[in-house]
């Protein structure tokens, strides 16, 4: 125990020298909780549009005046004739165009039936489909108002709540994410390379001839970094709650617990990766390229797991940051007790385990 | 010259001889491009939806199965009680709870209005705005049907008839692959060009080598361009295996011409390979450039419009985003392959990156100092 204490103490040297380091692994999780807590959202908004306003009447002038109060769409001045719309999309400076044929409220009014256009640039679809709802409800509102004196018999009114979040912030959901994929990348990395780094170097051979167990060797390195990111995780929840206005409505002692796990769980992935590498950059490119984006997708906060195809849900489950996430917006956004996530802190154990116990059976103790 | 070709078979042996990193360097980005696209998927369906049907009546059991037959939504509970609908959502069974108030059929005869009560998880707002959306449509649609079987008037009575037509250019499938491919393609080529080139004069200075450049006289933009060259080379065969996956597996063929693509990879790579280089001039070990250079690609890649839009973030984040190189490419990408732009549409783009890319280049030759 006492010699333990000493690697700990090694390794707590190494870490605290390197200042730059240090620096970066306590800036950067704080500066990307700002910066993408007030970034990033889901809502598509302030997006630019074309109005090719044919009809000129009362109807396209109320509709535009609507829509340009809305905080969705931002109307481009110009009206370019037809041609011109397929040029300003291959340009990329406008997501839709909407079409008010000649005639509009004529037809409304004798036909009842008219019809708006519109175009959208479905090269990105979900935005696509977002302001066609936009409009349509716009459109729809303009039509209420419209009726209001024409009095419409056995309404059905649905009356919607949002549960959680109810204006619909985009940090409810990305906070959790992002400390989720903060925390495994930043582990994962740490753990790796510092391990490799001792091997390229040369130096793990002076720490195996010593009379320290091997395996505890490694674990010693583990420790300051779990404390680091300990740290990590505190500085990241006081932002969210003081300048990111996030609730935390369960217990913060379980917050922490179940961090300590997920980090953890990172620590020893990380010890995997370090077992099986020789190099620093290999160790690298394994826990940043290979694993960057598939964190990003498989964790849930960007694209709902439900909607993969099977296969991928089923590979979503090897990834903790997945589980991570499931746990820390159950705790804080929804205000759910353990007996919400055993399931998920039982999986992050399991996989702790089967990365420890694999690490423990193939490290080597000759190095060639 | 001569002095450049020496250096450029030296940093190829290097590369060719580490077998591991090659093979990472063309699996990974294949790999990834091959799984990636089919977990990115938006399109919102399967809504799982929690009913609780107080009424009983024929209206409302019409309603519920008007809803679970429209396609986006599973039911996933019956419940007798808001609690235990609400606990559903809790354990995230369900998405979405539509409550039918008792005596919904007779009031809605006898009151002529009448209340539903609809509860959406908020947490992710794409999910709760579209589902809300959707579900207050098939309720207009079946208010509509109630509404004319009733008064036995012909359906365009109570509609002035504003129709919305949509139509869908450029992917009129809404294919999301379509979308997601040419984004997911210039992430990792980015990712290769930086990652490399930052590690790469770090790892001569850990290693000490550098010294021994250092006292040779190779002058500094050769050092540098000899980095440079070969993971530039890199880069283009890694997009050349993209656009072929993409071609292959998805049947995405670039709708503009390949000479613009490619133009605009070649300076594009550079201004990419530059940064790595500027960021490895900084730092002395491994680990810190490593570390920085994760920060930004983090940043890059999430605020880079691959996911989520630039033009909805606030205003500070959108200039921002204009020193983003990720972001030019993926725009870029996105143009020409999916709408066939020239390279007169692309051209401010490419003016921008030339930019990025004697800015950083120069910035990092000038900071590779031989002395210390």
């Amino acid at each position: 125990m006492k010699q333990f204490i000493i690697f700990v103490k090694k390794e707590f040297a190494h870490v605290l020298r390197d200042r730059k380091t240090l620096l970066i692994l306590f800036g950067m999780p704080v500066m990307q909780i700002l910066i993408f807590g007030f970034a990033l959202t889901n809502e598509v908004k302030n997006s630019k549009i074309v109005v090719l306003d044919y009809a000129k009447d009362e109807v396209s002038a109320q509709i535009i005046s609507k829509i340009e109060a809305s905080r969705y769409f931002e109307i481009e001045r110009s009206l370019p004739d037809a041609k011109e719309t397929r040029r300003s999309f291959q340009q990329g400076t406008i997501k839709m165009a909407i079409v008010f044929p000649a005639g509009l409220s004529g037809d409304m009014i004798h036909q009842k039936k008219a019809q708006v256009q519109v175009i959208t640039d479905a090269s990105d679809p979900n935005t696509a489909n977002m302001l066609t709802n936009y409009l349509s409800a716009i459109i729809q509102d303009y039509q209420m108002e419209q009726n209001k004196t024409m009095a419409v018999p056995y309404r059905i009114v649905p009356e919607t709540r949002m549960l959680y979040n109810p204006q619909l912030k985009g940090a409810h959901n990305f906070v959790p994410g992002v400390m989720a994929l903060v925390l495994m990348l930043v582990c994962v990395m740490m753990t790796a390379i510092s391990i490799v780094k001792e091997k390229e170097t040369g130096t793990m051979e002076i720490l195996l001839v010593s009379p320290f167990k091997p395996m505890l060797v490694i674990l010693s390195k583990a420790v300051p970094y779990l404390l680091l990111s300990l740290i990590n995780v505190a500085s990241i929840l006081l932002l969210s709650v003081f300048v990111l206005d996030l609730p935390v409505n369960g217990s913060v002692l379980l917050l922490f617990a179940e961090s300590t796990l997920f980090i953890i769980t990172c620590l020893s992935l990380g010890i995997f990766i370090s077992v099986k590498t020789n190099s620093q950059q290999v160790a690298m490119l394994i826990s940043l390229m290979g694993m960057l984006l598939p964190t990003i997708l498989f964790s849930g906060f960007m694209f709902p797991i439900e909607n993969m195809p099977y296969p991928l849900q089923v590979i979503s489950n090897i990834v903790p940051a997945k589980w991570y996430y499931i746990i820390v917006k159950d705790i804080m956004i929804k205000g759910l007790g353990f007996s919400a996530i055993w399931k998920e802190t039982l999986i992050l154990g399991g996989i702790t385990l089967f990365f420890l116990a694999v690490s423990l059976k193939s490290f080597k103790i000759r190095l060639s | 010259m001569r002095t450049i070709k020496f250096l450029l078979q030296k940093e190829f042996r290097q590369i060719f001889r580490n077998k591991a990193i090659l093979a990472m360097i063309i699996v990974v980005p294949v790999m990834q491009l091959l799984i990636l696209p089919l977990a990115a998927n938006y399109e919102v369906k399967n809504i799982n939806l929690a009913v609780i049907d107080n009424d009983h009546s024929s209206y409302s059991r019409n309603l519920i199965s008007k809803v679970t037959a429209s396609g986006y939504f599973k039911l996933t509970g019956y419940n007798g009680s808001f609690k235990e609908a609400f606990k559903l959502i809790e354990l995230d069974k369900a998405d979405l709870i539509l409550e039918i108030p008792a005596g919904f059929e007779k009031d809605l005869v006898r009151e002529d209005q009448q209340k539903l009560f609809v509860a959406v998880n908020a947490i992710n707002g794409v999910k709760a705005n579209l589902g809300g959306a959707y579900l207050n449509s098939i309720v207009r649609d079946y208010n509509q049907e109630i509404r004319v079987q009733l008064t036995a008037a012909s359906a365009t009575a109570f509609s002035s008839g504003l129709e919305v037509i949509s139509s869908n250019w450029f992917n009129p499938y809404m294919n999301y692959h379509l979308f997601m491919v040419p984004g997911i393609l210039a992430i990792l080529v980015t990712m290769v060009g930086g990652f490399l080139s930052a590690l790469n004069i770090v790892k001569e200075k850990e290693v000490g080598t550098i010294e021994q450049i250092n006292v040779t006289p190779i002058r500094k933009h050769h050092f540098i361009l000899g980095k440079l060259i070969p993971f530039w080379v890199l880069g283009n065969v890694v997009f050349t295996l993209g656009l072929l996956v993409a071609w292959i597996v998805y049947g995405i063929v670039p709708a503009g011409s390949l000479f613009v693509l490619y133009g605009f990879i070649a300076v594009y790579l550079l201004a990419v390979l530059g940064f790595g280089l500027l960021v490895s001039t900084f730092c002395d070990t491994q680990q810190q450039a490593m570390f920085i250079m994760f920060f930004f690609m983090m940043i890059f890649i999430l605020m880079g419009g691959l996911f989520t839009s630039v033009d909805s973030m606030p205003e500070w984040a959108r200039i921002l985003s204009k020193l983003n190189p990720v972001s030019y490419l993926i725009d870029v990408m996105r143009m020409v392959i999916l709408k066939g732009s020239g390279f007169g549409d692309v051209l401010p783009h490419l003016l921008i990156i030339a930019g990025f890319a004697v800015v950083l280049n120069g910035w990092a030759v000038f900071n590779y100092k031989k002395t210390s």
